[in-house]
């Protein structure tokens, strides 16, 4: 039986690192994080998880040991944020590329400098190359229930690729909200045992992880992770829809709020994805034909499935929680991959990037409005105005 | 051997067959070779331990080191330098000797002038 | 329960707001309710005036914006009085809670809080006389169940019990129980 909670977003990941119980967790302390690994090491000391705990000196050694750990047959689970991630940064590359099914729960916080600890979405966008499976979590629940996921998702011997659950630093982290416990015995069953194929540990058939490649064969390396993004689309719907006869939850690559007969719609991530739904409500009580699109998987990016729920509308406004500085305009990651979505598969509709909450800074719900209203006005015939707007910053 | 495609090669470049850098033979990329001197090798197995390259041939059954494998060897010279025979050699002489002095147990020659 | 109820807690770091934010969370979870809670995060250290938030609905919660307009503000320490803009935001008819020896009046004056409703209760006192500290949280949940009619003493006493269960003594328990009763009677209205 399940039961209802009051629990923070983190507390939340906490309880599932707990039932998944993996062999290992290796991670260092990091804002907005901490308190998730914090929580796991209290459970590791009241002896309620079989996890072999490796305390390290920083994060890039923290995913090393990962790498390790996982390559030894482990299963294996980390956090972080923000420059954490950014310290981690070759071994991120390296876990994906060393086909390590790493789950890792990545807690959004801004990028330095100057420091900032509050939520943006610069510290995911920065490892958007790197061959790692990218979900967004609009709160304590959906990072959760996403983080099973992520485990059968990884661990899919036609993927075998990392995994990172994001969620939005100190909004849903440590933002206390009820959350649906499941039964660790269904989330047992959910996770099952992870069977490696190629095994360090397995000494009957030795092997050997991460050796030299020349321009002979590094290619067709990198053309098998392409293969594992490509099954993972797949795999991620199948994973999805066991969840959901499990647990009673629908997961799928994004979301659709009040979309398919709307004119005008926003594309938000995370947390604002659920001030945006206030939103929505309000202005539909208006009469307004507005709606919402949530992105789930953020990699691999559903391009095509993109574009169709995109298509029918007169107007899209993406939101944007980064900016990738000197990208054409200026604009935000998610925007730009939109719009190529978009545009090469036909779909001719105006589309504008708001930029937002940057280090932080809230995004309230009438700034949300203010979106909508440009958009209902480009729908009427208007013109996209700007292609980039930085929304409440102050000039 | 042609070159494979990549779904032909096992992925993330894991490597499964154990030991397999055997039959990658860098003996080509000598500039130097080792080759034995007239002093006698009292077959303390320094030589072996030290090779970087698993060069140093040695015949387990009657604890003897016989020679070099030159399919391999990188001629980095690591065995003459802690061949305690060579060491006997070059105090005895009192000076510094040549790396391909013939009295040496272990001698470094180069590569292309040495004639057997 | 209304539809959507939004309250922010002033206080200094180290005084509890956060700890008395998460307990009325877990209040409104066992009454059946939603809600959210989280702190405002700035300089974290003891002493530093600091924010928390609650928001409590029948419905569920998906707003993850900051509280811009509580309806009910709960001063817990009275010397943020003058400093910190407490009443900012307070919608009009809104609940000003305050922790002080001072009469709503007075409070009124100091805070420019003149429409909806004002209430002060000397929570530091009852919590010495009670508990022996000066944890104002407790005492201040009971004065904002009389304040507010949104939860009963009881609802707040047992999960007051449940929350703290075996961390402090039954008799640290029951004091708080009491402080929460005592400021419950003692709040006044003004």
């Amino acid at each position: 039986m399940s039961k209802f909670e009051a629990l923070a977003g983190n507390e939340a990941v906490a309880t599932a690192m707990r039932q998944i119980n993996p062999d290992v967790v290796a991670a260092y302390p990091i804002t907005p994080q901490t308190s998730t690994v914090q929580k796991f090491a209290d459970f590791v000391a009241d002896g309620l998880v079989d996890t072999e705990f490796v305390t390290v000196e920083s994060e890039h050694s923290a995913m090393s040991a990962c790498v390790g750990a996982s390559a030894a047959g482990a299963r294996v689970m980390t956090a972080t944020s923000a420059n954490g991630l950014a310290l981690m940064w070759e071994i991120v590359y390296i876990a994906a590329s060393n086909r390590c099914p790493i789950a890792m729960s990545l807690v959004n916080r801004a990028l330095s400098a100057p420091i900032n600890i509050h939520c943006d979405h610069s510290d995911v966008m920065g490892m958007r190359d790197s061959g790692w499976i990218i979900l967004f979590s609009e709160n304590g629940q959906e990072a959760y229930d996403n983080l099973f996921q992520a485990v059968r998702i990884g661990e899919h011997p036609d993927v075998l690729l990392p995994v990172a659950v994001c969620q939005d630093g100190f909004i849903t982290s440590h933002g206390m909200e009820r959350v649906e416990i499941y039964d660790d015995a269904d989330v047992k069953e959910f996770v099952g045992e992870y069977r490696p194929q190629w095994s360090l540990l397995d000494l009957e058939n030795p092997k050997t992880y991460g050796p030299l490649d020349f321009y002979d064969y590094y290619y067709e390396h990198k053309r098998q992770q392409v293969e594992a993004m490509e099954h993972a689309q797949q795999v991620i719907v199948d994973v999805a829809e066991e969840f959901n006869k499990k647990f009673n939850r629908n997961y799928g690559l994004f979301e659709r709020y009040r979309l398919e007969d709307a004119e005008v719609a926003v594309v938000a991530a995370n947390s604002t994805a659920g001030t945006a739904k206030v939103v929505v409500d309000q202005l539909r009580d208006e009469g307004l034909k507005v709606g919402l699109l949530k992105p789930r998987v953020f990699r691999p990016f559903p391009a095509k499935e993109l574009a169709s729920a995109l298509s029918h509308l007169k107007a899209v406004a993406v939101m944007d929680r980064s900016i990738s500085f000197g990208a054409m305009d200026n604009a935000g990651p998610l925007f730009l991959e939109l719009a190529a979505a978009l545009a090469l598969h036909g779909v001719q509709v105006p589309m504008a990037d708001y930029v937002y909450g940057l280090g932080g800074r809230d995004i309230s719900p009438g700034e949300i409005e203010s979106v909508y209203r440009d958009m209902l006005r480009v729908a009427e015939g208007g013109q996209v105005e700007r292609m980039v707007t930085y929304l409440s910053v102050r000039e | 051997m042609e070159p494979k495609g990549w779904r032909d090669i096992p992925i993330g470049g894991m490597i499964l067959e154990a030991g397999n850098s055997v039959e990658y033979l860098t003996g080509g990329w000598r500039a130097f070779r080792p080759v034995f001197g007239e002093a006698d090798c009292i077959h303390c197995m320094q030589c072996w331990l030290f090779c970087p390259d698993s060069s140093i041939l040695v015949d387990p059954e009657n604890e003897k080191m016989i020679g070099f494998d030159l399919e391999h060897c990188k001629g980095c010279g690591i065995c003459a330098a802690i061949c305690p025979v060579n060491a006997k050699v070059i105090r005895k002489a009192g000076e510094e000797l040549a790396r391909d002095d013939a009295r040496l147990c272990i001698r470094i020659v180069e590569e292309g002038k040495f004639q057997e | 329960m209304a539809e959507l109820i939004e309250i922010r807690w002033h206080g200094r770091g180290g005084q509890g707001v956060v700890t008395a934010g998460k307990l009325l969370a877990e209040t409104a979870m066992g009454t059946g309710q939603y809600f959210q809670a989280f702190p405002d995060y700035g300089p974290e250290r003891m002493g530093a005036p600091i924010r928390a938030f609650t928001r409590l609905s029948s419905k569920p919660i998906t707003i993850h914006s900051q509280i811009g307009e509580p309806n009910v503000v709960l001063v817990l320490d009275p010397t943020l009085l003058g400093t910190v803009p407490v009443a900012e935001g307070l919608r009009e008819d809104g609940i000003l809670l305050v922790n002080t020896s001072m009469s709503p009046g007075e409070v009124r004056k100091i805070t420019g809080f003149h429409t909806g409703k004002a209430f002060t209760v000397d929570a530091s006192h009852i919590a010495i006389e009670e508990m022996g500290r000066e944890i104002t949280n407790t005492p201040m949940l009971g004065a904002f169940a009389r304040a507010t009619g949104l939860f009963n003493i009881e609802e707040l006493a047992e999960q007051l019990r449940a929350w703290f269960g075996k961390k402090i003594s039954a008799e640290a328990i029951e004091s708080n129980v009491r402080a929460m009763r005592r400021a419950a009677e003692e709040v006044q209205q003004g």
